[in-house]
């Protein structure tokens, strides 16, 4: 571009110029943004995405603001160059023509937009066009001052060039510190510190940039200015100089005209002049060299009336004779009559004038009486010529010199013009060029006089001559310089411009000069008022536009600037929000523990049934109150983008338990049936984030709890995606029912006999699942979890805002059921963070079916260090063990064979318990696999007389019933809910145990247990401490704690489950005592110490740990010296009387492995230490 | 007296700090720690407190004393004695804790100095509680009887 520019100017491009200029006019018509400020910046909020386009706009800015720079440049050289070719042309109008028609030409092509292509042909063309000119150029000084201007536009265009690229750099500078600012707010910073000072530096970062702006702005006003007053100049200096131009043109033709006219009217009287010579020399001839004269009166005067022709300007010529006045009596006694005087004053008529009344003349030396003359004149025969005084000055100059002689000049006798009188002197003989002026005296004998009418002779010229009108002339005898006399011509009237030229008509010492003047004013300089005016309106719209333009950049980047701190202050309200909710939050907690504490402590002292019951009441509700604001910490962390996901192994099975015994009571109050169910292709540990997990599937479950009134069921199943796609023979047979839920008889073939919804609908609409996309990665697995509830539904109006904050179905629910509203919505966050989608179908009384994927990683067994393995001791003797699961609902019996199999037992299912007895009797007689050891019945199969029929079956059946290697098999009753009549079931020993739904893998274990333990039935509630002092036992602990009160209870504590208890007093102490190897099993840690508090020292050990796994790793340190502890990880749990679930994130953050509330309760010691120790 | 009578009143008395809300729980808890492998456990830890909570008391009298208070020591002292109170089940002492580091936190001496004192008091009460009560089980003791488990 700039090279284009350049050579531009240097081709002299003003048709291209004007090409450019048209188009940019069409453009800023169009679009005011000329600037490049074209409202790009950020209209993108995303934050994320900004960095990458706000450096990519930059870009596009600043080669928009370089082209916009230039093209300036180019319509201020353009126009210079424009009005300079123009006034240079004008004198030549073949010049101009062709510039005109080489302007036509371009916009009769239609070239208004431009490409290099067209460019290059127009300045080509341009080129030829310029080729020509100097040709043309006729005037030097045109060209000089072309040159001239050209130096100046170059010097302009450097310095032009050179301001607008400073602007343009200072604001560009300005826009890219201002979005260099931008990536610094897109890492949101966990220091709130930090946080504030970056929003300190954001507020600061604008405010500069802007500054920075407006001083480019400013600038590019300043430069805005200069360039109007300059076009100004310009415009001023255009009018001049084509006005002066004008002026000299027109003085010019003056001047020609003038001399033309002069030239002609010399040139004129010359002829008449040499005629009136030719005819003194024809009297010498004629009437003095022959004797006697050959002429008289008659014949000179019909010979001077026919030469007149020869003499136009002549009135008359006529004959004086020189006559002494020794010869006058002689001369007027031969020619009959006197001598005259001439009288002067004598106005009368030619007509009236009678020469015999006129006076004779008084006595003289000399006399000139007229003796011939033309018959016009014939009146002035006889007079004296000698007497007139002009006339005899005039004999006497003609008689010296030889020459012809005019008078000044002077009313002619007797007609009223005005004239010159010429006189030539007629000699005896042909006198010699060099002859003394005494000698021509003396040779003289006549003279020969013409009068000229001056009027008619000018008059009769300027008719010859065209444009009379035009101009004025005066014709003057200027032999007197001080008093001219005006010959011819009216009086002066001053039109400004006046053209002397001299005449010279043949008489030396006479000087005549001709005036010539323009009759009419000069008419108003339109061509140079058209063109500076012009000039200047363009210059100044181009100013108006460009300051528009200036105006409206500066308004947008103020509301940009606005923009920007209002977004600014959003966000900081944003943070401010976060900050609030997470304060008030933590402000809440802190209060709500005491008043859980209390209320815990409340229930422990003795109340009576009623205060007890309100104590409940209360601590329920402290309970609920926790968890809301939970969620809302969690909706406000998950809106400001903080919530992280943890990547740890667990299982998922044991996952959903806790669901499920988290509403497990719940379900019994309402008398809905709950349910889990896990495929088996669903890998036992996976990687993901459990407790964000459970909390999906909480909410749900929560949701169809609350909506669940009647009877129904709710139905929790675990599937991998890529299962919904398997051919349906090969299909799981939990989702098979789901494909065809069909009605069987009376009942639904579901979970409880209750129709729903179908439940594959619900995950219709998933992208993930509907693309074949086979090709992941071999560890990411997909889970499908679906939901399923007999509920209410969600009205159709609802669903489509059922993942919107704080919005339930309708405003009456929150009344209803109470609630939030928000857990649905944390929902779909969490399951976008997984990676997965979450759908719904519901029908308003069926019931609604809740689905989600996600993406999680497949975990290795042996990852999973920390799994909870209490259970192992009991599950290892039911391993390989046979159940019969008699339920007549197929789903719910897989339900049960599910819980069955985690626990390695093999099962069968009956669907009525007629089909149990076949079974049983194949059983016994085929026995090929491994006895059946327990019968499992739905309480709505339960028939009294068919259980005792079974029981008889079983004993016979069974061959070896009774010994103590083949046990008989145990009869479960499965209930949702324990009523008395069963426990008397079960006190009639009419069965073994009595499974509560709903099913979970701790509640089989324990009723197991109980059944094939007979003898350990009452140290039930005693397991537990028995079961801390087993697993405390003889391990190394660490307490930490600066309390030494503390210290010594949590030691007592500690020490009366068998731990060996060492203590210190400081996380320094703590660090140097876990540096690994070491002895210590786990270790206690109080949080709040001086110096190093709990979360430090714990990050600092887990370093420790990391370099000294490094080291085994590398070999460094030899393995088996350590036992199999690797990778080495010592357990720490905290100790805090603040147990809520920001404090319990932090923990787990800086490395911890769990906590206990101080003081230590047993339970929950037990809890938490049991993931750590293995059962022995 | 007989050692039955002296039983029965020290069940009343013990009683009688639980429920003027003394002690709470924790005690109680402290109590079941203790053994016949670890037979003075209580003493032991009471005395302990009893040691530290004079020294940080001491400490707060002093602290609180200076003409510019420094609050972050102050609030440790107390989160300290709060600590070992909480342990100890010393109720009373714990709540007077509570009020205290609020006061802390609001910087304000004047409530701290009444708050020391009342945690002063507290404290002097539930030592000459204890201190009762340890007689009472030193006399059972002594009189051969065995001291009686509360739950």
């Amino acid at each position: 571009m700039v090279f284009l520019a350049v050579a531009g100017v240097f081709l002299k491009p003003s048709s291209v110029v004007l090409s450019v200029y048209a188009r940019i006019w069409v453009k800023m018509s169009l679009n005011c943004n000329l600037f490049g400020s074209d409202g790009r910046f950020p209209s993108n909020f995303k934050l994320k995405k900004v960095k990458d386009q706000m450096h990519g706009s930059t870009g596009v800015w600043k080669w928009k603001g370089k082209i916009s720079t230039l093209l300036l440049v180019a319509i201020v050289v353009g126009l210079i160059w424009f009005f300079y070719g123009l006034s240079c042309s004008l004198p030549n109008a073949k010049n101009k023509s062709l510039f005109l028609s080489n302007i036509r030409n371009l916009f009769s092509r239609g070239h208004f937009s431009f490409s290099q292509h067209q460019l290059s042909a127009l300045s080509g063309q341009d080129g030829i066009t310029r080729s020509k000119k100097p040709d043309d150029h006729a005037d030097d000084s045109c060209k000089s001052v072309c040159f001239w201007s050209e130096k100046t536009c170059l010097w302009l265009l450097t310095m032009m060039m050179a301001m607008i690229l400073r602007a343009s750099l200072l604001r560009s500078e300005a826009w890219s510190k201002q979005h260099l600012s931008l990536p610094w707010r897109l890492n949101p910073q966990p220091q709130q510190l930090q946080e504030q000072q970056q929003q300190l530096i954001q507020y600061k970062l604008p405010l500069q940039a802007q500054s920075q702006a407006k001083s480019a702005t400013k600038w590019l006003k300043k430069l805005l200015f200069v360039f109007v007053a300059l076009m100004l100049l310009v415009s001023i200096w255009l009018f001049h100089h084509i006005y002066q131009d004008t002026a000299l043109r027109r003085k010019e033709t003056l001047a020609n005209m003038c001399d033309e006219r002069a030239r002609m009217l010399q040139d004129q009287f010359n002829v008449s002049l040499n005629h009136v010579h030719a005819l003194a020399i024809l009297v010498s001839t004629f009437h003095h060299g022959k004797y006697p004269s050959a002429m008289d009166q008659k014949t000179f005067g019909e010979y001077t009336e026919r030469t007149a022709f020869e003499r136009p300007l002549t009135s008359g010529v006529a004959y004086a004779l020189k006559v002494t006045h020794s010869e006058r009596e002689q001369f007027e006694k031969q020619q009959g009559w006197t001598i005259k005087k001439m009288e002067h004053g004598d106005q009368t008529l030619v007509q009236d004038f009678d020469p015999a009344k006129m006076a004779p003349a008084p006595i003289q030396d000399e006399y000139a009486p007229v003796i011939f003359c033309q018959r016009t004149v014939a009146h002035i025969v006889s007079i004296d010529m000698m007497s007139g005084k002009e006339d005899r000055d005039n004999i006497l100059r003609a008689r010296a010199t030889g020459k012809g002689v005019l008078t000044s000049p002077f009313k002619l006798l007797k007609s009223n013009h005005l004239g010159v009188v010429l006189t030539f002197a007629v000699y005896e003989r042909d006198l010699p060029p060099d002859a003394t002026p005494e000698q021509r005296i003396a040779a003289t004998v006549g003279y020969l006089g013409a009068s000229y009418d001056l009027r008619s002779l000018v008059e009769k010229i300027l008719q010859q001559l065209a444009s009379k009108q035009t101009i004025v002339v005066n014709v003057y005898d200027t032999t007197n310089m001080s008093a001219p006399i005006n010959m011819y011509g009216s009086d002066v009237v001053d039109t400004g411009l006046l053209h002397v030229s001299s005449l010279d008509f043949g008489d030396p010492s006479r000087k005549h000069e001709m005036h010539c003047r323009f009759k009419h004013k000069p008419p108003p300089p339109w061509m140079a008022i058209m063109s500076a005016g012009g000039l200047l309106i363009i210059s100044l719209l181009i100013g108006h536009i460009f300051h528009a333009a200036i105006n409206r950049i500066d308004k947008v980047e103020e509301d940009y600037r606005k923009m920007m701190e209002l977004k600014a202050r959003a966000e900081a309200a944003d943070v401010a929000k976060s900050q609030f909710l997470a304060t008030v939050s933590h402000e809440i907690r802190t209060p709500m523990n005491g008043v859980l504490g209390m209320l815990q402590m409340l229930m422990d002292t003795d109340l009576d049934p009623d205060q007890e019951d309100y104590a409940k009441t209360a601590h329920a509700s402290g309970k609920d109150l926790i968890s809301i604001i939970n969620e809302v910490l969690d909706q406000a962390k998950i809106e400001s983008g903080r919530l992280e996901l943890e990547e740890v192994p667990f299982d998922l099975r044991a996952v959903l338990d806790n669901v499920v015994s988290l509403f497990s009571g719940k379900s019994r109050e309402k008398e809905i049936e709950l349910a889990v169910y896990v495929s088996g292709q669903v890998p036992e540990i996976i990687v993901g984030d459990p407790g964000r997990f459970r909390q999906i599937i909480a909410n749900l479950v929560g949701n169809s709890v609350k909506f669940t009134n009647d009877k129904g069921h709710i139905f929790v199943s675990v599937h991998l995606a890529d299962e919904v796609r398997a051919p349906s023979d090969m299909m799981d047979e939990v989702l098979k029912q789901g494909l065809n839920a069909s009605k069987d008889g009376s009942e639904w073939n579901t979970l409880s006999g209750f129709p729903i919804v179908d439940r594959w609908k619900s995950w219709a609409g998933f992208k993930q699942l509907s693309n074949k996309d086979p090709i992941e990665k071999s560890e990411m697995i997909k889970l499908l979890v679906t939901v399923e509830d007999t509920g209410e539904g969600i009205p159709q109006d609802a669903q489509r805002r059922i993942f919107t904050p704080f919005m339930q179905a309708d405003s009456s629910t929150s009344r209803h059921y109470g609630g939030t509203g928000i857990g649905l919505s944390i929902s779909k966050c969490l399951v976008d963070l997984m990676g997965g989608e979450i759908g719904f179908m519901s029908e308003c009384g069926v019931g609604s079916t809740f689905s989600f994927t996600a993406v999680l990683m497949r975990g290795e067994l042996g990852s999973h260090d920390l799994k909870c393995r209490i259970y192992e001791e009991s599950t290892s003797e039911l391993k390989g063990l046979r159940a019969l699961v008699v339920d007549k609902r197929r789903v719910r019996a897989e339900v049960t064979r599910y819980h069955l199999q985690r626990l390695g037992i093999f099962v069968d299912i009956a669907s009525s318990l007629r089909a149990a007895c076949l079974v049983v009797s194949n059983n016994s007689t085929t026995s090929s696999s491994a006895p059946l050891s327990m019968v499992l019945i739905d309480k709505e199969v339960w028939e009294r007389e068919h259980i005792i029929e079974i029981r008889d079956l079983l004993k016979d059946a069974m061959p070896n019933s009774g010994t103590d290697s083949f046990p008989p098999p145990k009869l479960f009753l499965l209930a949702t809910s324990c009523s008395p009549e069963r426990n008397q079931l079960k006190s009639s020993h009419m069965v073994d145990g009595i499974l509560t739904k709903p099913l979970k893998l701790s509640i089989l274990t324990g009723c197991f247990h109980e059944a094939f333990s007979n003898g350990r039935k009452r140290q039930v509630n005693r397991e537990k401490p028995a079961a801390l002092g087993n697993l405390l036992k003889g391990k190394q602990i660490l307490v930490v704690d600066d309390n030494a009160v503390n210290r010594k209870v949590a030691e007592g504590a500690l020490k009366k489950y068998g731990a060996v208890v060492t203590c210190v007093d400081s996380g320094k102490a703590a660090v140097k005592k876990l540096n690994p190897p070491h002895n210590f099993d786990a270790c206690f840690m109080d949080l709040q110490m001086p110096e190093m508090d709990g979360f430090e020292a714990t990050r600092k050990i887990r370093d420790k740990e990391a370099e000294f796994n490094e080291k085994i790793d590398s070999g460094e340190v030899p393995l088996e010296t350590l036992g199999n502890t690797s990778p080495w990880h010592t357990p720490i749990l905290a100790m805090t009387a603040d147990v809520v679930q920001a404090t319990n994130e932090e923990c787990m953050k800086c490395g911890m492995d769990g906590y206990v509330s101080k003081p230590f309760e047993e339970e929950q010691l037990y809890s938490a230490v049991a993931c750590f120790f293995e059962l022995r | 007296m007989e050692v039955s009578e002296m039983q029965r009143q020290f069940v009343e008395y013990s009683q009688s700090l639980f429920r003027e809300g003394y002690l709470d729980s924790q005690f109680t808890q402290l109590q079941q720690l203790q053994d016949e492998s670890n037979p003075d456990f209580v003493m032991e830890v009471v005395t302990l407190f009893f040691e530290d909570s004079e020294r940080l008391i001491r400490d707060l009298t002093c602290a609180l004393d200076q003409q510019i208070v420094d609050f972050k020591t102050v609030d440790a002292h107390v989160h300290q004695l709060k600590g070992s109170s909480s342990s100890i089940g010393a109720q009373r002492v714990k709540n007077a804790c509570v009020e205290f580091r609020n006061f802390c936190e609001e910087q304000n001496a004047d409530a701290c100095r009444a708050c020391l004192q009342q945690v002063n008091q507290e404290y002097f009460l539930v030592k000459s509680k204890l201190q009762t009560l340890f007689t009472m089980e030193q006399q059972i003791v002594a009189a051969g009887g065995s001291i009686p488990i509360m739950d």
